[in-house]
């Protein structure tokens, strides 16, 4: 589950973090490779397997194989063209897209513009019913094909026209500088004509072998609850895969998956269960890897309430937290500290922007609470169905430790049962969240969280200009002048602290001794161009 | 017979329709809202948000609207239409598939049950107090002492795992042979159960005056035991394993879970995690009928061991 979501992440074991294509590939085979076998990899049961209906990671998996985006991103996470010619504005508004030529899909049909513009449309219309369809919001015309009753108003985007058969624009409702960035998601693949039966409508049973113009095809049909193989698509004309095909196989639990890999039965395991990492570095050696993933796990306050309007008071708190330990002791290192509002794996990083806010620094945290006037009994909320229990009393006893305060953990049933409340201006306290990117721009770290009308902006933070400087940076020339806008509405952030980061994902992968050079890309997928089998 | 086969159909149909709608509402009151739990955590759209609430009859709230999407769901059940599950997926198509595996464990399970438990019972009554009594009477208190979810990771880490013996995992066609770790595990439990209950019986039994009869009228020790005692001894048992069997079919949760054999419990168990109402109360139901089935045929069988039992 990928997308947009104030995460209960720990809560579906499979379901977890994203991924960076940072280390990795060294470990394991060391074999020469074997282009003709195919590599098994471990998923869960997608949920659909159409692009624009696909927001869990193994749907998007398997999506991966069969499409090739048109952006995807380099080492420094910025987006480079793929299926795409050029993507191309002059005023962030109007996007020109160009496709590069001589991609097909594997039934033969040539990759025409008219194939985005179908599958995006049909993504975007509301009575689909696509998860997926908020990714074309930004698009004009988005609101004319919603409607909370009856028919919406059209059935395709006026944002979107043909040029020609590689040619289309793309109008936005509003300047985005990113956009480019966006349309490396699942949600953006196309579709060919032989998944409508008729225009605007999927044929029935699409989903079950999607035809794509991507490096692999479906080999057979989607198996439920078993497994879906795809084979090298041979008339493919991007970067080849170097092994002849991967056999996604299902499993309910990662602990079945992680014997199979120990036993050489399966060759890749994205999310090694909590319980096996303690032992993971000596079933598996140097098999056993680690990267950066896209979530990020906070502490939010509730800045409408009397009590915690003061920064220092937000401040204080944050310096009684050892984020350090709790990282080590409670998570095992499976995640990483966090000190900044974006996640490492998006452009314009920078490490430790809270400052002194994310120094462990008890005596000085009392000072400065004692002087802000802090409540002397504090609450931390959080959903009790996502194994969070554990950090937060943990937090509790430092708070209570450091700062001398009464602190209580409060469970609430379902993290939408927390929403419920807040969006009441009901008091909890402290609540966590967590947040994993839809695509990877610093502004969606920002803007749906922080700025006055953020979708998720559940702390009542209204910081003028804090909109103002996003909005600056959506209409900013190229995406370095954006990426500074950002990085100084962080700096603001970092002075009023309406949340404390706490800790950022992180992909625990592993693979068998049959494969090597495996990598994990943004999105928690296993890159299927990289890696290899082992002769 | 046939009166009383007649009357426990007729209340069967009482006890579907009772255990289903309790199953229902269950479900359904412990959602607190249905179109939130299958987009995880995600604002939902309105658009969405109306399509879904159309396509299961949500808009429909309190009490009246509880009881028509039940009648709408029961009505659709009698059809032999067990719905879709939220992702769309036929329920109906989902239980064929996940059947068969279910089955063909089940019966590994009961064979390991019937051949090692009731067996050794028999033995172990025949001879009481000896050492083979003892020792089983350890190892069975062990086996019911340890609960599958530490027993089949065990297993599997250590038979499959470390030594190799049988393969970790069985997966979605698997050979009889990756079935027998995961069946061994899942009989070792009513193979506990049914081992004192077959030696308790035998050990009363032969201290009956019938066996005193047969044995002073110079019957064979061997045709005492397994003509006359066996028979009797094995009532009890015959109502455990029918029971089991029951059990059994309605897929083992944590077993096919481990071994990641995509049988009934496993997609019981994913309907649960995800909140999935439809695919939970279609697999219930057909279960209460397996359970209902089960349970006639052993009142059944119980005439047919003991002719004391007349049904009327």
């Amino acid at each position: 589950m990928q997308v947009r979501r104030l995460a209960a992440w720990t809560a579906l074991p499979l379901a977890v973090t994203l991924g960076l294509a940072a280390c990795g590939g060294s470990g394991g085979g060391t074999g020469e490779s074997n282009p003709d076998a195919a590599v098994r990899i471990e998923i869960a049961e997608p949920q659909h397997l159409v692009p624009t209906n696909t927001n869990e990671t193994s749907g998007s998996q398997v999506l991966a194989a069969l499409f090739s985006p048109l952006v995807d991103y380099d080492a420094e996470n910025k987006p480079y063209e793929v299926a795409a010619e050029s993507v191309t504005s002059t005023d962030n508004t109007t996007w020109t897209v160009k496709l590069k030529p001589g991609y097909t899909f594997h039934n033969g049909e040539a990759v025409t513009a008219d194939n985005y513009l179908d599958a995006w449309n049909y993504g975007a219309y509301g009575p689909n019913g696509q998860n997926s369809s908020y990714f074309f919001e930004k698009i004009a015309g988005y609101t004319d094909l919603q409607a909370a009753s009856g028919t919406p108003k059209a059935k395709t985007l006026s944002g979107l026209k043909k040029v020609d058969d590689l040619t289309f624009t793309v109008t936005l409702s509003e300047p985005y500088s990113e956009f480019k960035t966006m349309l490396g998601y699942t949600a953006f693949y196309p579709l060919p004509k032989a998944a409508f039966s008729a225009p605007g409508v999927l044929a029935e049973g699409y989903e079950q072998a999607p035809v794509g113009q991507g490096p692999f095809r479906m080999k057979g049909t989607w198996q439920h609850d078993a497994k879906v193989e795809v084979e090298k698509y041979d008339a493919f004309p991007g970067t080849k895969p170097k092994v002849a095909g991967v056999e996604f196989r299902i499993y309910q639990q990662p602990t079945a998956a992680y014997a199979d890999v120990l036993s050489d039965n399966l060759d890749v395991i994205k999310t090694i269960p909590t319980e096996n990492l303690s032992t993971a570095a000596t079933d598996l050696g140097d098999r056993f890897q680690q990267s950066p993933a896209s979530s990020l796990q906070v502490l939010a306050f509730p800045t409408f309430q009397k009590e915690f309007s003061n920064p220092d008071v937000r401040k204080a708190i944050s310096m009684a937290i050892d984020r350090d330990e709790i990282t080590k002791s409670i998570f095992k290192d499976s995640q990483q500290p966090a000190r900044s509002f974006v996640s490492p794996v998006v452009a314009g990083y920078r490490e430790n922007t809270i400052g002194a806010a994310g120094e462990f620094d008890p005596a000085k945290a009392k000072a400065m609470y004692t002087a802000a006037g802090g409540p002397a009994k504090i609450e931390l909320s959080y959903n009790g169905d996502g194994g969070h229990k554990d950090w937060i009393d943990a937090t509790c006893n430092q708070l209570k430790a450091n700062l001398g305060v009464e602190c209580v953990g409060n469970a609430e049933p379902k993290f939408a049962d927390l929403l419920t409340k807040l969006k009441a201006k009901e008091s909890v306290g402290l609540f966590r969240m967590g947040w994993v990117m839809d695509y990877p721009s610093m502004e969606n770290y920002l803007g749906p969280l922080y700025s006055s009308n953020g979708s998720s902006n559940y702390y009542g933070y209204a910081n003028p200009e804090f909109d103002q400087l996003l909005a600056e940076g959506a209409k900013a020339a190229n995406e370095e002048a954006a990426v500074k806008k950002y990085q100084q509405a962080e700096d603001l952030l970092a002075k009023d602290l309406p949340v404390i980061p706490l800790r950022y994902g992180q992909n625990n992968f592993g693979h068998s001794t049959k494969v090597k050079n495996v990598e994990m890309d943004l999105f928690d997928r296993v890159d299927l161009l990289k890696i290899e089998a082992v002769k | 017979m046939f009166r009383f086969v007649v009357r426990r159909l007729l209340q069967m149909v009482l006890a579907f329709f009772g255990t289903t709608l309790i199953v229902y509402a269950l479900m359904f009151a412990g959602q607190g809202d249905p179109i939130q739990a299958l987009a995880g955590e995600r604002p939902v759209t309105e658009a969405q948000r109306a399509y879904l609430t159309e396509k299961y009859n949500l808009d429909r709230t309190g009490v009246g609207g509880f009881f028509y999407r039940y009648f709408d769901y029961v009505g659709n059940l009698l059809r032999g239409d067990l719905g879709e599950s939220l992702t769309g997926r036929s329920i109906g198509e989902i239980l064929t598939t996940a059947w068969p595996v279910t089955l063909k464990l089940a019966l590994i399970a009961m064979a390991v049950t019937i051949v090692v438990g009731v067996t050794a019972g028999v033995v172990a009554g025949m001879r009481r107090a000896s050492i083979f009594d003892n020792s089983t009477l350890l190892l069975t208190l062990l086996v019911l002492g340890i609960p599958t979810i530490v027993l089949a990771p065990l297993a599997q880490y250590l038979l499959g795992v470390k030594w190799q013996v049988f393969p970790p995992t069985a997966g979605a066609q698997p050979s009889l042979y990756a079935l027998l770790l995961p069946g061994i595990v899942l009989g070792s439990l009513s193979l506990a159960t049914a081992l004192r209950l077959t030696r308790t019986s035998v050990a009363e039994n032969l201290r009956a005056d019938y066996v005193r009869t047969a044995k002073s009228k110079g019957l064979l020790r061997r045709r005492i035991v397994s003509v006359h005692v066996l028979r009797n001894s094995l009532i009890p048992v015959v109502t455990f394993l029918g029971v089991e069997l029951g059990n059994l079919m309605s897929g083992a949760i944590i077993t096919e879970g481990v071994f990641n054999i995509p049988g009934v419990g496993f997609n019981l168990f994913r309907g649960i995690r995800t909140e999935d109402g439809p695919l939970v109360v279609g697999i219930v139901s057909v279960l209460v009928v397996v359970y209902l089935v089960a349970n006639l045929l052993v009142d059944v069988l119980y005439a047919v061991l003991d002719p004391r039992i007349r049904y009327e």
